[in-house]
């Protein structure tokens, strides 16, 4: 070194020195040795100095603006809970949302900690080495600040009690679990492509906008606090999930048909993953924020078109059967609330018939299928209800072989009949929702053929019995009366009123 | 198509093999525009048991509680078999029917009720 070098490193030299210098050229290991995942997807890297770093942030001023963000994040925790921020919600059926987000969503924070630990050994490169490592760390701190965001319902509420248990068990939350897993049995660039672009980047204002605006509507502060306390992390994963895909066209010419079928898939999957978001949106919301299908136009078909638009000159067209996407985005809402409705004695959350209110509004939103198909089927529950019969279908659903979802949703281009495909594979029939799941399973069998179904499961007598109330009781740990069932003479019900008489 | 593994021959274990059913096997029924059961329902049922016992001790039940399962008349409905047109023969087993593990029956029947317009 220089002496005449000052000892102050500028901000250009630092930011290499604490970055790419980090690593080094083997001498006396092969490379295939150390990065053994990096080679087996079929990608091709020529130039590991060609990666863009996203986040032009190194570790030290990492550790700083995250902690600076704990701080603020944690006072407002502290008044909310010294307030009594849990009567403020605008109604206790909003609660239902944050259940389903503590159980289905934040194991997937957790998930993605794990994940982006694992790749991030996996990559040559430094830079995408360091970039995942951090993403990696945020996934952590999304993990621990949604569990004290929500810790303080949870003192007043049901279902959010046993959520990492749930999560690995209970058969609507296979539907993430089993996202999650394909992702991260999958290679490295394959779950960079699948997490970072088709999640985080093509799909997360699908997840976290809708859960986060609904909680500033319906009075949920710990929740709207998180979600700001994230928002600069996602911001940054979502500059990975571009910088990734647009690194891996630009390497090779054969990577392109591995990232096609790739977009293909995710998107696929992300799709159907998201139809708890839609019902979410449309149903469980007391004060809604939009409709799903505003959402999925404004969000996907707009800012994804113009998204794929751009990836067309690395040879990308926009993922196979994504108009199936904007056909359903009139149905999935609807469909999935039906599954849970009639399912709802094994739901660790309530469940409900929209009022006379919300069906205007659901007339309104879905003008070209709510009142044809779905008013009338609410119609009719609610009569069922009235007489003492409230339904709950005490058989059990089909389930696709891929997306884990009861086979709920109807044919594209036939809204009356239920889209079914199957397949003979080795001898043994396998059953999808949809062409998109039946495509993944063709290219991937063996991968697919050990998919565990809740309903198999339980007819396998792996899941406690053949008693429904043992599984729902002591293997999920649904207690019921207390978690599940109608909101309507629920225990939540009762003691809202009792606490609203109080004050 | 293949997977692409980090090691040849990949395999994993066909977890819904019929063997982990402890002799029973598993039967997909869809009761087609009738959709107050929101997904095709999956039961356990015993291959050797005929398809009229089938009909009578683990379907009937499960459609009760649809108001037009008092007016359904099995005698009157039209079957599909894994996809195929399908005649059942009521006295035959499950087994002796065709109908194998994680075959899928759908139920077709003329129209019921007004429920019928929008599917229900
Ligand atoms: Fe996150
Ligand atoms: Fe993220
Ligand atoms: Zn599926």
């Amino acid at each position: 070194m220089n002496a005449k070098t000052s000892k102050r490193l500028n901000m250009k030299e630092r930011y290499r020195i604490m970055t790419r210098d980090l690593g080094w050229e083997p001498s006396y290991q092969r490379y295939e040795d150390i990065f053994p995942q990096e080679g087996f997807e079929g990608i091709k890297i020529t130039d590991w100095d060609q990666w863009e770093d996203p986040f032009r942030l190194t570790m030290d001023n990492y550790w700083k603006f995250q902690a600076e963000k704990e701080r603020k994040l944690y006072a407002i925790f502290d008044a909310v809970s010294q307030n009594n921020g849990q009567m403020k919600i605008s109604d206790p059926r909003y609660l239902n949302a944050v259940k389903l987000f503590i159980t289905a969503v934040t194991p997937l924070e957790y998930n993605a900690y794990k994940g982006y630990a694992r790749v991030g050994r996996q990559f040559g490169g430094v830079g995408a080495r360091i970039a995942c490592q951090m993403q990696s760390i945020d996934e952590l701190r999304h993990t621990q600040t949604q569990i004290h965001a929500m810790s303080h319902y949870n003192k007043y509420f049901g279902g959010m009690h046993d959520f990492p248990h749930m999560f690995d068990r209970v058969w609507y939350l296979s539907v993430p679990k089993s996202f999650f897993e394909d992702a991260s049995t999958a290679g490295p660039f394959e779950f960079l492509t699948a997490i970072s672009f088709s999640f985080e980047y093509v799909l997360t204002n699908l997840l976290f906008l809708p859960f986060m605006s609904g909680a500033a509507y319906n009075g949920d502060m710990n929740t709207v606090t998180f979600g700001f306390s994230a928002q600069s992390d996602e911001a940054r994963h979502m500059t990975l999930g571009l910088e990734i895909i647009k690194f891996i066209l630009e390497q090779h010419e054969d990577n392109v048909p591995i990232v096609q079928q790739w977009l293909d898939k995710w998107l696929w999957r992300g799709y159907r993953l998201l139809s708890i978001v839609g019902m979410m949106m449309d149903y469980m919301l007391p004060n809604k924020v939009m409709s799903w299908a505003e959402a999925w136009t404004m969000y996907y078909e707009e800012a994804g078109g113009a998204l794929f638009k751009e990836l067309e000159r690395y040879g990308i067209r926009p993922p196979k059967y994504a108009d199936q996407t904007v056909i359903g985005k009139d149905h999935v809402s609807h469909q999935a609330w039906f599954i849970f409705y009639q399912y709802g004695h094994a739901t660790a959350f309530n469940t409900w018939v929209p009022t006379a209110q919300e069906m205007d509004w659901l007339s309104e939103k879905y003008p070209d299928t709510f009142d044809r198909l779905y008013r009338p089927r609410f119609e009719l529950l609610a009569e069922k209800a009235a007489r003492g019969e409230r339904f709950y279908n005490d058989a059990l659903p089909q389930l696709c072989q891929v997306c884990q979802i009861p086979l709920a949703i109807t044919e594209p281009d036939d809204d009356t009949l239920l889209s079914h495909r199957d397949t003979v594979h080795d001898g043994e029939r396998y059953h999808f929702c949809s062409d998109g799941c039946r495509d993944i399973f063709h290219h991937e069998p063996e991968k697919y053929v050990q998919a565990w179904l809740p309903v198999h499961q339980i007819l396998q007598g792996n899941c406690g019995g053949a008693d429904m109330e043992k599984v729902i009781g002591d293997y999920y740990r649904i207690e019921m009366g207390e978690d599940n069932l109608d909101f309507e003479g629920s225990a939540e019900q009762r003691r809202w009123a009792a606490w609203k008489q109080a004050v | 198509m293949s997977v692409r593994a980090n090691y040849a021959n990949y395999r994993g274990p066909v977890r819904d093999r019929v063997e982990n059913f402890h002799g029973n096997q598993l039967v997909y029924v869809m009761w087609e525009r009738h959709l107050l059961f929101c997904a095709p329902l999956t039961f356990l049922a015993d291959p050797a048991m005929t398809f009229d016992a089938f009909l009578a001790e683990v379907l009937t039940p499960a459609l009760a509680p649809h108001p037009e399962s008092e007016a359904l008349d099995f005698a009157e409905a039209q079957w599909r078999l894994d996809g195929e047109a399908f005649t059942p023969r009521g006295d035959a087993s499950l087994a002796d029917n065709g109908i194998g593990h994680k075959s899928q029956l759908r139920l077709i029947t003329p129209r019921l009720s007004d429920l019928a317009d929008a599917a229900i």
